[in-house]
C-alpha cells in the first residue's frame, strides 16, 4: 500500500530532556522520523521541550513547539494544529506516555487525530504487565511467573509454585530499596519482612528468578502488511540481572547456534504479530544457557536505546523506517537506503563485532551506590565495531575516556582478592577490570564464569586479552617481536598501553610501527556484510589487508565527536557537530565526524559525507587524519574530548580550524590566562593555582574564605567546591590529588553575586555576542545546574556594556576563530570579575541558538573557514534582544543514583536540560519549571528547613508562599524564625529529636514542595541530606536554593485562575520579531 | 601451520591452517548466514565449493552430533576470520577445528574474508584452493589444470545409489502429533542432495519419505506410487543434469510435484525451462522473498549460484509465483494444470529463518484436497 493520501499534518513528540535511561537516542531517532515523514510531503509539527536536539531545529520540522511535554500543553497544541496524524512511538517512553494519555483523555478523538503506528490496544498489550502476560500466554510464549503479595505467608505459597531463587521487590521504593533475591525459604522470610516495612504501602512484587540465564534482544519491524523482519540481534555479556542500558552489549549474538537464535526469531515475530505493533520494537529474552528455555521479559513497542544501538551496529535506519511504516508504507515499498540498489524489506547481516559499553557518571559521583543492576544508572554509552572481539572491547574501552587505554586499572590492581571476587559476584562500573585482574592474578575460566555469571566464551575472550598483555610484558622492550606486535594492533592494543606496559614511550613504538608500515585500513559498514556495494561511507578500522577507504578529490574537513554523553557533556555538542558538518557542506568541503556514540544524530549514516565510528584518543584520529589529509580538523564542537587534543594536532603539525592551539592554551594554562587577563586590565576574582596543601592555605588567607577549589582542565565542575574553613580546604587537598595529578588545583576567592554567560562568535576581527544570559542562581551553583534567562532581567545598561566590551577583548587577544564562552559574576557593587573562558563550543549554544535565531555553530564555523561576520549578514556588537523571554532550566536524575545528594553547589550534577518560552517572564519560568518536572505545586504543603546564613532572606520569600495559599511547617529554628517574621509555621520535630518526625512528615504524603538549604555545619547538613534523599524518593520536588524558590514564586504567580499562555512554534518566534529589530 | 588461498586470477589470501592440513580444490562462494556454519559445511549443496563466511567468528558454539545436513561433511574447503578455539553452548561437544579435522576438511583462518567477499562480488565466483605446501604459482597451475565447478556432475557424487526409506532419527523440536503409518503420505524424494531437514518436515506434516537416486527414472518413481514427489536441492549447474529433467518430464502430470532450490530449476528445466548462472549466488539467511499471489514478504535461507530464466518459462503452463526482492530473480513457480509448483530458497532453513516452514503442510494439503492448488494460500507463520 503507498503511503496514506489522507494525512498531510503529523505530529511527533520529542523525549524531554536527557535523564538517565532516555539520552540521545531519541533525538535521533527524532530526527530521521522528522526527515522520514518530509520526504513523505507531510507537514510536521514537533513538541519537545530540549532545546538542544537537532530534531527541533527549524529545518526539521514545519512547526516546533519547544513546550513542556505534558498533557496539558500537548492538548492545546493539537487544537490549535489540527494534525491528522499523531506519532507517537519516537520519543522514549515520554513520548508514548503522553500519546497514550492523549489517547485516554479522548484529545485524538476530539480533534480526531489518528494514532499513527502501533495503536493504542497495541501499546497496552505490551505495557500492561497483566495484559501483556495475557498475550504471551494465548501465543504459548513463556513469561516468567509472579505475584503481588501482602504477608510473608502469601509469599512463601508462592514461592512454592514458582521454586527458588525469587526476586522480591517492594512496591514504591526507590532503587529496589530492601528488595533481593532469596535462595531459600529463609531468605526470603528476611527480605519479605524488610521490604514490606520499606514500602510505602506494605506490598511487593515476587518475581520468578532467571538471574544468570543470557540476555538477548530482537530488534523487529513489521508493517501493515504484516510482513516482519528482524533488524539485529543482541547478546549481553552481563547476564539476566543487570539492567541492558547498563550491561556491555555484543552484536550480533554470540554465543546462540542456530537452533536457538532461529527459535527465538520466530518467537520475535509472533511476538510483534500477537501485539499487533506497526513499527519497530525491541523483545528481551531470557535464555537458560543449558537448554532450549526461554522467557520473554520485556517488549517495547517503539525505538528505544536498543533499537538506535541495532541501527548504528547494522547501518539498518529502524526510526526511518518505523515512521514510513506509520504512514502506511510497507517494508517493500521503502529503499534501503545504505545500499540504495536493495529494499528495506530484508534482514541486515553484519561481518564485524559491535561492542557496546556503557558510560556511568561515578567519576563525578564519588559517594554514589556504583553497584550495577536492574536499575539503570549510565548517562550514556560507547559503540565499537572490529572484526573480533578482543578488538572490539579494547577500543570500546579507550572511547569511555575514564583514564583506561586497555583492561588494566590501577584501582583495581590494588584490590584485595576478596574485593576481586565480591565485584565479580557483585557487578559494579568496574567489574570488566575485575574480571582482567582476576584472570592476570591466574584464576581460570571456568572459576570467573561461576562467581559472575558470564557466558565462558566473552571470559575467553577477556582472558585472550590478558594472555597478550602477559606476552608483551615478558617480552620487554627488546624482545618485542614484529609478530608480537601485529598480534597486538590486531587485537586493537593502543600504542599507549603496549607502550606503558613495556615502559617506553608511546611516539618511539608509533615510529616502530611506521617502520613496519602496520597502520590500519579502514573497513565500511554496509548493512549486507559486502554482498551488495554500498553508497553509505561509514568506517570503521581493523589491522586487516584492504582498505575501502577512498580519500576524496575535494577538500575536507575532519570534525572530532564528543564521544560518550556524560554529566557535563551531553547532547549539545553532538548538536554542534552535526552544525558545523552541514556549515561545512555549504561551504563546498567534504566533511567527515569521527565519534563513538551510538545514540547520536552525528553518527547517523546520512549525517556527515564520511563517518568514522573510532575512539576518539591521539592514535585513533591521527590514523584516520594522516588517510584522510584533511585542509584542516575542527576540535571546538566536541567539548572537553575534543579540545583536549589540540595540543596533540599542533605537536603533530596537524592544521586546527578556528582558534589556534596558542589561544586555547592561554585560555586553558591558568597562569597565562592571568597575566592576559592583566594585561588587557580585566579583573579576574583574586585566586591562584597551587599544587601543594600548604600552598592551597596560604592562598586561601591571602584572598580569604569562602573560596572556591577545583583542578585545572576540567569539565562540567568536576571536584568542584566551595570552601569556608582551612580545615574544609586541607581535607579536599588531601582528595583532590588523584583527580588531575598533572595539573594544579586552582583556589579562587568565592564572590557571592550574579552570574552571567556569553557565548560569542569571533571571525578573527570583529565579535558577534547573540546574547547575554544570566543565571538565576546566584554564583556558586554550577552553570550547568542553574537555570538562566536570556536576555537578561537585572542588568543595567552599563553591566551589559561592560560584558560585551570584556567578551570583545577577551576574543581578539586569544585570537579566536569561531565560538568561546565567557562566564562571569557581578558582585554586590556591580564589578565585573570573569570567571573563566572555554575557547570552544559551550552547552548553551543550542539553546542560545534558538533563543537568537542565528545558526550560532553554522556561523562559528564559517568564520573558521575564513569568512567574516558582516559578510555573512552580521553586524558585530550584542545582537538586539528579542521580545521575549527563554529560560534553560536543568533537569536531574536523582531518582536513579541513589546515595548522591541532590543539592544544588559547584559541581555540576544535572543531565539535561529544558527551555520554557514566552513574552512574559514570569510564564517563561512557569513553562520552564513544568518542564523540568519539578511539579510546581500551586498551593499545598510546604516544609522549610533553611540554614542559619539563609533564614533572614528566607522568611520573607516563605510568607509570599503564604500568601499563595501554602502552609508551612518548619523545623524549631526555622519556625522561630519565621514567627518572629511573622509568617505562621507549624513546627516540626527534626529527626534527632525522635518521631513523629520531618521524615515522617515527607512520607506522609502530605507535602507538596521542600525548601532545604545547605548549612556548613555537619550535623544538619547530614540531616538534610536525609529530608532531600527522602523528597526524591517520593517525588516531592525539593528547592535547595532560595533563588529557585523565588523563581518559582514568580511563576506561580504568573498562573492567574483560567488565564492561558499563548503557544507560539519557535520557527514563528524568529519570523514574528524578525531578525535584528 | 601456515596456508594459503588462490584464486584463479592469481589473488592470493594468506592465513593459518585449520582442519586437515592439506590440500583441496573448488569453486569460491561466500555466505553471509551469521550462524549456521555446521549445517552449511554438511549441505550436500556446497559440495564443490569453497566456503566463506563473511561473518568473522566461526565456531563459537562448536559442533554436535545434531546439526548434520548429511551424514558427512560436504564442502570442499573452508575460509573463515577467525576460528573459535574455545566454544561455549550446551550443546557443544567439541570446537570447529576439531570438527574439521575429523571430517577431512582443508580450511584457512586469519584471512580477510570481507576483501575475499569484496573481490567476489564484483569478479563473479571463481575457482579457487588451500594449500598448506605449495607456492601460490604451484597452486594457480593445479586451479588451471582442474576441471571447472560447472564441468562435473556433482549431483550424482551426493546422490545415494539406492532407494532407501527415510526414518526419523534424532527428535528435534517440539514432538509432533504421532500418526499412523497408513495415513502418512507416501512422498518420493529425488535425491539430487538430499538434507536431513527436508525430511524432517516432510515427516512432521505426515508423510513417510521414500529417497531415491538422482538417475531414477519417472517409471521407477512411479513404480512406487507415491502420493507426491519432492525434487530436492543439490550442487552443481543444472544444465548437467539431462537425466533428471527426463524423469521430471516423466512425472508431470501423473503425481503432485514440489520442487527445492535445484528441484526448483529442474521443474523449470522440464516445463521447457532454461538457467543461467548469477554472478556470485544468493548464500544467506536474509534474503526477501515476495509471494506475488500474496503480496506478503518473507525473509528466506538461500543457497544457489543458478537461477531460473523468467522469460524461458513463458507459456509453458508455470507462471512465477515468487520473487526475490533484491535482484528480482525467479524464487517459485506455481504450474497449476500440472500440479507441480516450487521454490528456489530454502523453506527448510537449516541454517536460517523458519518463516517459510508452512509450505510443506501447504504441499501435504494440496495433496489431500485438490481444490487447493488455485487457492491463494497465505503461508502459515
Amino acid at each position: 500500500m503507498p503511503r496514506r493520501t489522507d494525512l498531510k499534518k503529523v505530529m511527533v513528540i520529542g523525549s524531554g530532556p536527557i535523564v538517565i535511561g532516555q539520552a540521545a537516542e531519541f533525538d535521533y531517532a527524532g530526527t530521521q522520523a522528522c526527515k522520514a515523514l518530509r520526504e513523505e510531503g507531510m507537514e510536521v509539527v514537533l513538541i519537545n521541550s530540549n532545546p538542544a536536539t537537532i530534531m527541533t531545529d527549524t529545518n526539521m520540522a514545519e512547526r516546533i513547539y519547544v513546550e513542556p511535554l505534558t498533557l496539558e500543553f500537548a492538548a492545546r497544541i493539537i487544537e490549535q494544529e489540527r494534525p491528522e496524524g499523531l506519532l507517537g512511538t519516537l520519543g522514549g517512553q515520554t513520548g508514548l506516555n503522553l500519546a497514550t494519555q492523549l489517547a485516554r483523555a479522548g484529545v485524538l478523538d476530539r480533534f480526531e487525530v489518528d494514532l499513527l503506528g502501533t495503536s493504542l490496544g497495541a501499546i497496552e498489550r505490551a505495557e500492561d504487565r497483566d495484559r501483556f502476560r495475557e498475550t504471551m500466554r494465548a501465543i504459548g510464549e513463556p513469561v516468567p511467573d509472579s505475584a503481588i503479595i501482602h504477608t510473608i505467608e502469601e509469599a512463601i505459597e508462592f514461592s512454592r509454585t514458582i521454586g527458588f531463587p525469587v526476586i522480591v521487590r517492594p512496591a514504591y521504593t526507590l532503587g529496589g530499596t530492601g528488595g533481593g533475591i532469596a535462595w531459600d525459604e529463609e531468605q526470603l522470610r528476611d527480605i519479605c519482612e524488610r521490604g514490606l516495612k520499606m514500602s510505602m504501602i506494605r506490598q511487593i512484587l515476587l518475581e520468578q528468578c532467571v538471574i544468570g540465564w543470557k540476555e538477548i534482544e530482537y530488534e523487529v519491524m513489521r508493517d501493515a502488511a504484516d510482513t516482519c523482519i528482524t533488524v539485529c540481534s543482541m547478546e549481553n555479556l552481563d547476564p539476566m540481572g543487570i539492567h541492558t542500558g547498563d550491561s556491555i552489549v555484543t552484536a550480533p549474538a554470540q554465543t546462540l547456534g542456530d537452533q536457538e537464535y532461529q527459535m527465538l526469531r520466530t518467537a520475535s515475530l509472533k511476538i510483534i504479530r500477537a501485539l499487533g505493533i506497526e513499527g519497530g520494537c525491541n523483545i528481551q529474552f531470557a535464555l537458560n544457557p543449558h537448554s532450549y528455555e526461554y522467557y520473554v521479559i520485556e517488549v517495547n513497542p517503539r525505538v528505544s536505546r536498543s533499537s538506535a544501538l541495532a541501527s548504528k551496529a547494522t547501518g539498518y535506519p529502524i526510526a526511518r523506517v518505523a515512521a514510513k511504516i506509520a504512514v502506511g508504507l510497507r517494508l517493500d515499498e521503502i529503499p534501503n537506503a545504505v545500499t540504495q540498489k536493495t529494499l528495506a524489506c530484508f534482514e541486515p547481516t553484519i561481518d564485524y563485532v559491535v561492542v557496546k559499553i556503557p558510560r556511568w557518571p561515578f567519576d563525578k559521583f564519588a559517594l554514589a551506590d556504583r553497584t550495577v543492576g536492574t536499575q539503570m544508572k549510565a548517562t550514556g554509552e560507547v559503540m565499537a565495531i572490529d572484526r573480533t572481539f578482543e578488538a572490539a572491547l579494547l577500543k570500546g574501552v579507550r572511547s569511555l575516556e575514564i583514564g583506561a587505554y586497555g583492561l588494566r586499572s590501577k584501582t583495581v590492581s590494588q584490590w584485595g582478592e576478596m574485593q576481586v571476587e565480591q565485584c565479580l559476584r557483585e557487578a559494579t562500573d568496574e567489574r570488566l577490570f575485575a574480571v582482567a585482574e582476576a584472570f592476570r592474578r591466574g584464576m581460570m575460566v571456568q572459576e570467573v564464569a561461576e562467581l559472575s555469571r558470564i557466558d565462558p566464551w566473552f571470559l575467553q575472550k577477556i582472558k585472550n586479552i590478558v594472555d597478550l598483555e602477559g606476552e608483551i610484558r615478558k617480552a620487554g622492550p627488546d624482545g618485542l617481536t614484529d609478530e608480537l606486535l601485529t598480534r597486538a594492533k590486531r587485537c586493537s592494543f593502543s600504542d599507549h598501553e603496549i607502550a606503558d606496559m613495556l615502559r617506553i614511550s608511546a611516539p618511539e613504538l608509533r615510529g616502530r610501527r611506521a617502520g613496519l608500515k602496520l597502520i590500519p585500513p579502514y573497513k565500511m559498514v554496509d548493512t549486507c556484510a559486502a554482498e551488495f556495494e554500498a553508497v553509505t561511507p561509514y568506517y570503521y578500522s581493523t589491522y586487516e589487508t584492504e582498505c575501502e577507504v577512498e580519500v576524496a578529490e575535494k577538500p575536507r574537513v575532519i570534525v572530532i565527536g564528543a564521544g560518550p554523553i556524560r554529566i557535563g557533556q551531553g547532547i549539545e555538542f553532538d548538536y554542534c557537530t552535526v552544525h558545523a558538518v552541514w556549515a561545512l557542506h555549504e561551504e563546498g568541503y567534504q566533511s567527515i565526524i569521527i565519534n563513538n556514540n551510538p545514540e547520536t544524530v552525528s553518527t547517523d549514516f546520512d549525517t556527515s559525507d564520511k563517518l568514522y565510528f573510532e575512539p576518539i584518543t591521539e592514535e585513533d584520529t591521527l590514523h584516520i587524519i594522516r588517510r584522510e589529509k584533511p585542509e584542516g580538523v575542527v576540535v571546538q564542537f566536541g567539548g572537553q574530548t575534543a579540545i583536549n587534543l589540540a595540543g596533540v594536532f599542533h605537536a603533530n603539525g596537524v592544521t586546527i580550524l578556528g582558534t589556534q592551539f596558542e589561544g586555547i592554551d592561554v585560555a586553558e594554562d591558568r597562569d597565562r590566562f592571568e597575566q592576559m587577563l592583566g594585561e588587557l586590565d580585566i579583573s579576574k576574582t583574586p585566586g591562584r593555582g597551587v599544587t601543594s596543601a600548604q600552598q592551597a592555605a596560604e592562598t586561601a588567607r591571602d584572598i580569604g574564605y569562602p573560596v572556591l577549589v577545583r583542578p585545572s582542565y576540567v569539565l562540567g565542575g568536576r571536584a568542584m567546591e566551595i570552601v569556608y574553613s582551612e580545615e574544609e580546604l586541607l581535607s579536599y587537598m588531601h582528595l583532590a590529588t588523584d583527580v588531575s595529578p598533572r595539573h594544579p588545583i586552582l583556589v579562587d576567592k568565592y564572590v557571592v553575586g550574579t552570574e552571567l554567560e556569553v557565548d560569542l562568535i569571533c571571525d578573527g576581527k570583529e565579535v558577534l555576542i547573540p546574547a547575554i544570559m544570566e543565571h538565576i542562581e546566584r554564583a556558586g551553583v554550577h552553570s550547568g545546574d542553574s537555570m538562566a534567562v536570556c536576555p537578561p532581567v537585572s542588568l543595567s545598561r552599563e553591566v551589559q556594556e561592560t560584558v560585551v566590551d570584556y567578551s570583545a577583548r577577551l576574543a581578539k587577544a586569544l585570537d579566536v576563530r569561531g565560538l568561546m564562552n565567557i562566564q562571569f559574576v557581578l558582585d554586590g557593587n556591580q564589578t565585573l570579575y570573569v570567571l573563566e573562558v572555554n575557547p570552544r563550543a559551550s552547552r548553551t549554544v543550542p539553546y542560545l541558538s534558538k533563543v537568537t535565531g542565528i545558526p550560532m555553530v553554522n556561523v562559528a564555523t564559517k568564520c573558521m573557514l575564513g569568512r567574516k561576520l558582516r559578510e555573512l549578514g552580521y553586524e558585530p556588537g550584542l545582537f538586539p534582544a528579542r521580545p521575549y523571554y527563554a529560560v534553560k532550566a536543568p533537569v536531574f536524575s536523582f531518582s536513579k543514583l541513589t546515595e548522591v545528594d541532590i543539592n544544588l553547589g559547584p559541581e555540576m550534577k544535572s543531565t539535561g536540560e529544558i527551555m520554557g518560552i514566552d513574552p512574559d517572564y514570569s510564564k517563561a519560568l512557569y513553562k520552564a519549571m513544568v518542564a523540568s518536572g519539578v511539579g510546581v505545586p500551586s498551593r499545598g504543603t510546604l516544609i522549610a528547613t533553611i540554614a542559619d546564613r539563609d533564614k533572614e532572606d528566607a522568611s520573607e520569600l516563605i510568607r509570599e508562599f503564604t500568601e499563595l495559599g501554602f502552609r508551612v511547617y518548619a523545623t524549631a529554628g526555622t519556625q522561630r524564625h519565621l514567627e518572629r517574621a511573622g509568617v505562621t509555621a507549624t513546627p516540626v520535630k527534626k529527626i534527632s529529636e525522635g518521631s513523629p518526625n520531618i521524615i515522617d512528615l515527607v512520607r506522609s504524603g502530605e507535602i507538596d514542595l521542600v525548601l532545604n538549604t545547605l548549612s556548613p555545619e555537619r550535623n544538619p547538613e547530614r540531616e538534610g541530606a536525609r529530608i532531600r534523599r527522602a523528597s526524591v524518593e517520593l517525588n516531592i520536588p525539593c528547592l535547595t536554593s532560595l533563588d529557585t524558590a523565588r523563581a518559582l514564586l514568580l511563576a506561580l504567580s504568573s498562573r492567574k485562575e483560567g488565564e492561558e499562555f499563548p503557544l507560539v512554534p519557535i520557527n514563528e518566534f524568529a519570523e514574528v520579531t524578525g531578525p535584528a529589530a | 601451520m601456515e596456508a594459503i588461498l588462490v584464486l584463479e586470477d592469481g589473488t592470493v589470501f594468506e592465513g593459518r591452517s585449520i582442519g586437515q592440513p592439506r590440500r583441496t580444490l573448488g569453486e569460491v562462494v561466500f555466505d553471509t548466514a551469521m550462524v549456521g556454519y555446521q549445517q552449511c559445511l554438511t549441505d550436500p549443496s556446497f559440495r564443490g565449493q569453497i566456503l566463506t563466511f563473511t561473518y568473522p567468528l566461526i565456531g563459537n558454539y562448536g559442533a554436535n552430533t545434531e546439526d548434520f545436513e548429511s551424514s558427512i561433511c560436504q564442502a570442499a574447503g573452508v575460509v573463515v576470520r577467525e576460528a573459535c578455539g574455545e566454544p561455549s553452548n550446551f550443546r557443544s561437544e567439541g570446537g570447529l577445528g576439531e570438527f574439521l579435522e575429523e571430517h577431512g576438511i582443508v580450511g584457512i583462518a586469519g584471512v580477510d574474508t570481507r576483501a575475499l567477499t569484496r573481490k567476489l562480488r564484483s569478479a563473479g565466483v571463481m575457482m579457487g584452493a588451500i594449500s598448506t605446501d605449495e607456492s601460490a604459482g604451484e597452486v594457480l597451475r593445479r586451479i588451471k589444470e582442474s576441471p571447472s565447478y560447472d564441468e562435473i556432475d556433482l549431483v550424482e557424487q551426493v546422490s545415494t545409489q539406492t532407494p532407501y526409506e527415510w526414518q526419523p532419527g534424532i527428535a528435534t523440536g517440539k514432538a509432533q502429533p504421532q500418526m499412523d503409518f497408513e495415513h502418512r503420505l507416501k512422498i518420493v524424494c529425488i535425491d539430487y542432495g538430499m538434507r536431513d531437514s527436508i525430511l524432517k518436515n516432510l515427516h512432521a506434516v505426515g508423510c513417510r519419505c521414500i529417497v531415491m537416486p538422482c538417475k531414477a527414472t519417472s517409471d521407477q518413481v512411479l513404480e512406487e506410487k507415491p502420493d507426491g514427489v519432492l525434487l530436492s536441492p543439490g550442487p552443481g549447474d543444472p544444465k548437467r543434469l539431462t537425466y533428471a529433467v527426463e524423469c521430471v518430464k516423466g512425472l508431470l502430470g501423473q503425481v503432485p510435484i514440489f520442487g527445492i532450490c535445484l528441484g526448483n530449476q529442474m521443474l523449470a528445466t522440464a516445463l521447457g525451462g532454461t538457467t543461467f548462472k548469477l554472478k556470485f549466488g544468493h548464500r544467506g539467511g536474509n534474503h526477501p522473498v515476495k509471494d506475488l499471489k500474496t503480496g506478503r514478504v518473507t525473509i528466506t535461507s538461500q543457497n544457489h549460484g543458478y537461477a531460473v530464466d523468467p522469460q524461458s518459462v513463458e507459456g509453458s503452463g508455470a507462471v512465477v509465483s515468487r520473487i526475490n526482492l533484491n535482484d528480482e530473480t525467479v524464487e517459485g513457480l506455481e504450474c497449476e494444470g500440472l500440479r507441480a509448483f516450487s521454490i528456489q530458497y530454502h523453506a527448510e532453513a537449516s541454517p536460517g529463518p523458519l518463516d517459510s516452514r508452512g509450505i510443506f503442510k501447504q504441499f501435504v494439503d494440496r495433496i489431500r484436497e485438490p481444490h487447493r492448488w488455485v487457492e491463494i494460500e497465505p503461508e502459515i507463520h
